[in-house]
């Protein structure tokens, strides 16, 4: 008699991606990243807010991310850090993928971060942004094979 | 709730706060700070269909993702509902008059009502910003693999290219949206 295939180990770390995922809840609407009105203010270059996020943001993880990979520290999970290079191709994925997020980025005012954040946040009519992201995302599975990368 | 917990965050501090979120996952179980691609794993776990984009096994590698979106939606209830601020957004005078100019009317909350709200979806443009929107976001996040958080903070933090294309594009097209697009679906 063969025994059962064992179960996969459930993530022992998953509830500190909770916690993660709570504090950057948190951050997005306290740092009003989540607010339409801050990102209207950026990409109409009326104000520096968002800039001065992303750029302390990367003052942050930049060198944070070269130490940890240079210094081959170990994760919590027991693995060495290391960011995968994406693989470049033709780029064709990363321009016209961007072109078209940044399309409805501009049209919306939130990106994902924030789809999720205003859910909790009480604003009910951003399940139907999410829904619409959803399909988005689908048509992309669908239609990825006949697409330039 | 005393003013000192309602009142929003400089930049200087939450800037440094989602950097340190990106850390925060590599330091616990080397994972990616990105928000994105729980939208793949929410179709690969729902309608997979059978398409090689979602044919992959979203517990294993998404599991963490979903979850951490998860909290994203409840430290959305607790910064925006309990820790509510409830004076206006604070930006420049700038950005008030050119909304204003736009029709925005209502600048109270985090977003403003007379776009979010759901008779907006009662008018095409309405449809148009809401699910439209959030058609090109999720279809521009999956062919770019990656967000304002994937792409913005990770890939850019670890010098990549690919990443840097992906930003520069999508500020571009978000600037070009926001002053052509947006004045033609506003309600």
């Amino acid at each position: 008699m063969t025994a059962p295939a064992p179960a996969p180990p459930r993530d022992r770390m998953l509830p500190a991606y909770v916690l993660a995922g709570i504090a950057f809840g948190v951050v997005l609407t306290k740092g009003e990243l989540v607010s339409w009105f801050r990102i209207q203010e950026a990409l109409r270059f009326d104000g520096f807010y968002l800039y001065a996020v992303f750029a302390s943001a990367l003052a942050v993880a930049a060198p944070a991310f070269a130490l940890l990979e240079r210094r081959r520290v170990r994760s919590f999970a027991g693995d060495f850090v290391a960011v995968p290079p994406k693989a470049l191709g033709r780029g064709i994925r990363y321009a016209g993928g961007g072109a078209i997020f940044g399309l409805g980025w501009g049209i919306a005012g939130v990106c994902p971060g924030p789809l999720f954040a205003l859910l909790g946040a009480g604003v009910g009519v951003i399940a139907v942004m999410i829904l619409g992201a959803l399909v988005g995302t689908w048509v992309y599975g669908y239609l990825r094979p006949t697409l330039p990368h | 709730m005393p003013e000192l917990l309602t009142r929003p965050w400089p930049w200087y501090v939450t800037g440094p706060l989602v950097g340190l979120t990106a850390v925060a996952l590599l330091v616990i179980g080397n994972k990616q700070f990105g928000v994105s691609s729980n939208l793949r794993h929410l179709c690969a776990a729902w309608f997979p269909r059978n398409l090689g984009f979602f044919r992959y096994d979203w517990r294993s590698q998404g599991l963490w993702n979903l979850v951490f979106a998860l909290g994203i939606v409840a430290g959305g209830f607790v910064g925006g509902v309990l820790l509510r601020n409830p004076d206006p957004v604070a930006i420049t005078a700038r950005a008030h008059a050119d909304l204003a100019a736009l029709g925005i009317r209502d600048f109270s909350g985090l977003v403003p009502a007379d776009v979010f709200r759901w008779g907006v979806l009662l008018s095409l443009k309405g449809v148009l910003l809401i699910v439209g929107g959030g058609f090109l976001i999720g279809f521009g996040t999956a062919y770019a693999g990656g967000c304002t958080a994937g792409h913005g903070i990770t890939g850019l933090a670890d010098l990549q290219l690919p990443s840097l294309i992906a930003v520069i594009s999508f500020f571009a097209t978000g600037a070009l949206a926001s002053r052509f697009l947006l004045p033609l679906l506003l309600p």
